[in-house]
């Protein structure tokens, strides 16, 4: 059996069965091995030969990226969760069956994740993403405090409402292929689109672009879109935090890209670029203030992802090899910065039994290792070297400075805006008198430190073929 | 397609969007739910009418769909909520209801005015087709903005949900409309169970910053 086919099959049977197993011990570690079952399944996909694209599957350079980290990033936030629900249970916010119902939640949305990603069909992947919505949804809510179902309701209907216009633009797609490609499937292939593409009506493929980029960027989480993420990541449990800013938003992101391809090869059609660098900046500089007068932590990491995405789309919008390589290596980086710093967070807030900063204080007195270690990640998720979201955000400003300088400007001043704010909230959280005794730590590091490693590796060194197969997929981009 | 099926087709539509301004001023949830009611056999008689002229099938499944999910159950269910939340009697609005029906004018306007504009080389049924889905899409939305009421809100979204069937299926032998109204049914009904399980009377109206303020931080 092909292993993309594998991709699917493993977490949709592995939510089945989780569903039907009692016992959260026994759900969570079976979560575990279906998640390493999916990354073993996706890393196979990088050694073997490719299949064919056909009328449903297609594995290119472009989404084997995303396949791999995103089961890669689930993989480690599984194994995040296994601790962090054990201690759910023992406190009583969680009770077994939602636990349960979340385990069988999280392998229902690995499964969408992953098959909006390898579909080759514009339809099927629109079901895909609001099948991860969905999901996720039901997760943010799961603690069924009133704060919890006010964020599961907003992002509930912000996220229909996104997703109603990404089908509106689907179907305009649709009726821009059917004249060049025929009735039937063969006009929603991507494969097909790209090569039909000249011969589309560029203007209803403009439209469709301005709906497909309103409706898939509320999921990315662009200002002024993106009044559902911070309390969907503050009300959620942790691991769904992680998920959501590491994997979910990219999934959108990587809908937007395949459609900015599509723009791309119908040359009468307006450039999407300038769209998305401009919805990228007033994300970077809107979510870069705001991070000043966060109280709550996790919401606070919340906005830095809204601040991320902003340069990330900015960057794709940019376009060009250079630029596309680095927002490519910067969405790989944040996703593994953030996901490290949500785990980190998940940890402290078990510890200290409340979300709000003025009262997590003093971590590098009470809990060394974990408030150094969030101290690192935040000086690398501000952009510090030797991390390697220093590297992907240098060549992000770099490449603009020789392009458009005064865009450039605007780009590090938002940097520079939200550097502030992460330090400032670093000082608070790491030093200072703490307020609490120490108590133990229970969650295993490793995942956390699996992912700071590899952002610090990539920080000092990026091997070679990684680099030539980032270079051929910043090509493909255009 | 013949001169009549067109004429027909466009009535369909045409009544479609007819409906979605009749929904703008309705100020009382029952009669609202009513509207709604009339939407969605618009909506059938619409897709329907696809189904026959275009020989299509599977359209007549997204029309039995429209027909009982959306004409006879969820209407039955929100009836049966807003009598057991007591909310009943009124609606209540944002913007009044004259500014609310200039704005859908507007609204209206600017689509046929976008849609014609850009489908100069579709057939002249798809493009009035996309004007009349876009202008249901739009009113939709304009009705989810103007009303604080959690259920006049999702009775909002599932009209603009019709628009997106309607362009669906004039779009001529598109795939996986029925897949999509199927997907688009589990999120309505999961909205519609959400509003009954969590008594959800208000709309969340702030933008994270003021009255959130409250719970920031505060959760458990």
């Amino acid at each position: 059996m092909s292993p993309v086919v594998l991709v699917l099959i493993v977490p949709a049977a592995a939510s089945a069965l989780l569903a039907l197993l009692p016992g959260y011990r026994l759900g969570a570690r079976l979560n575990v091995v279906a998640s390493l079952l999916t990354f073993l399944a996706a890393a196979a996909l990088l050694v073997l030969p490719r299949p064919a694209p056909n009328d449903y599957l297609l594995v290119d350079d472009l989404n084997i990226v995303f396949i791999v980290l995103n089961c890669f990033v689930g993989l480690t936030a599984a194994m995040f969760s296994a601790g962090y629900i054990g201690h759910e249970i023992e406190t009583g916010h969680l009770s077994p069956p939602y636990v349960r119902f979340y385990h069988a939640m999280y392998q229902l949305m690995m499964f969408g994740m992953n098959l909006a990603l390898v579909t080759n069909n514009i339809g099927l992947m629109w079901v895909a993403i609001e099948l991860a919505t969905l999901t996720t949804v039901l997760m943010v809510g799961i603690y069924r405090t009133h704060e919890a179902l006010e964020a599961a309701w907003k992002y509930f209907i912000l996220g229909s409402v996104g997703i109603a216009l990404a089908l509106f633009g689907t179907i305009l797609v649709y009726v821009a292929a059917q004249p060049v490609l025929g009735d039937g499937t063969p006009s929603m292939v991507w494969t097909n689109l790209m090569k039909g593409a000249p011969h589309f009506d560029p203007a209803l493929l403009n439209l469709a672009f301005i709906f497909l980029m309103l409706g898939y960027g509320t999921k990315v989480g662009l200002a002024p879109l993106h009044a559902w993420l911070p309390d969907a990541h503050a009300e959620g449990p942790t691991p769904i935090s992680a998920v959501l800013s590491g994997l979910l938003l990219n999934v959108a992101l990587y809908a937007v890209l395949r459609f900015k391809m599509l723009m791309a090869a119908q040359p009468a059609a307006i450039a999407p670029g300038p769209l998305m660098v401009g919805m990228g900046l007033l994300s970077l500089i809107f979510a870069a203030f705001m991070l000043y007068r966060r109280r709550d932590i996790k919401r606070f990491f919340a906005y830095s992802s809204i601040e991320h995405m902003g340069i990330i789309t900015f960057a794709f919008g940019m376009g060009g090899p250079l630029a596309n390589f680095a927002g490519l290596l910067h969405m790989v980086m944040h996703s593994l910065t953030k996901s490290a710093i949500f785990y980190s967070v998940g940890q402290i807030v078990q510890i200290k039994g409340t979300q709000k900063i003025d009262r997590i204080r003093g971590l590098s007195q009470s809990h060394p290792a974990l408030g150094w270690g969030l101290a690192l990640a935040i000086l690398a998720i501000a952009g510090m070297p030797p991390f390697g979201v220093f590297l992907s955000e240098f060549l992000v400003v770099s490449s603009t400075f020789a392009r458009a300088p005064a865009l450039a400007l605007l780009l590090v001043f938002g940097l520079l805006v939200a550097f502030g704010a992460l330090l400032l909230h670093l000082n608070s959280l790491i030093f200072g008198e703490p307020d609490s005794p120490p108590t133990p730590v229970r969650i295993s590091p490793s995942a956390f430190r699996l992912h700071m490693a590899i952002v610090l590796m990539a920080g000092i060194y990026l091997p070679g073929p990684l680099v030539d197969w980032f270079q051929n997929v910043a090509r493909l981009l255009g | 397609m013949g001169h009549m099926s067109f004429d027909i087709a466009h009535l369909l539509a045409g009544g479609l969007v007819l409906v979605s301004f009749m929904m703008i001023y309705q100020d009382r949830l029952h009669a609202l739910l009513n509207t709604f009611t009339l939407h969605a056999l618009v909506l059938t008689a619409a897709v329907a009418w696809q189904a026959w002229t275009q020989g299509a099938d599977h359209l007549y499944i997204t029309a039995a769909i429209a027909l009982i999910f959306k004409a006879i159950i969820i209407p039955g269910a929100l009836y049966r909520i807003i009598r057991r939340l007591g909310i009943h009697r009124e609606v209540e609005q944002v913007v009044g209801t004259g500014l609310t029906m200039l704005a859908g004018m507007g609204l209206v306007a600017l689509s046929i005015v976008v849609m014609l504009d850009v489908t100069t080389k579709a057939t002249a049924f798809a493009r009035e087709d996309l004007a009349f889905a876009l202008s249901v899409v739009l009113l939709g939305l304009l009705m989810m903005v103007t009303r604080r009421n959690a259920v006049s809100q999702v009775v909002g979204f599932m009209s603009l949900e019709n628009g997106l069937i309607l362009a669906a299926a004039g779009a001529k032998g598109m795939p996986l409309v029925v897949e999509i109204t199927v997907a688009f049914s589990i999120l309505i009904a999961f909205i519609v169970i959400g509003v009954f399980l969590f008594r959800i009377r208000e709309r969340f109206d702030t933008v994270d910053l003021g009255a959130l303020d409250r719970f920031r931080g505060e959760m458990r």
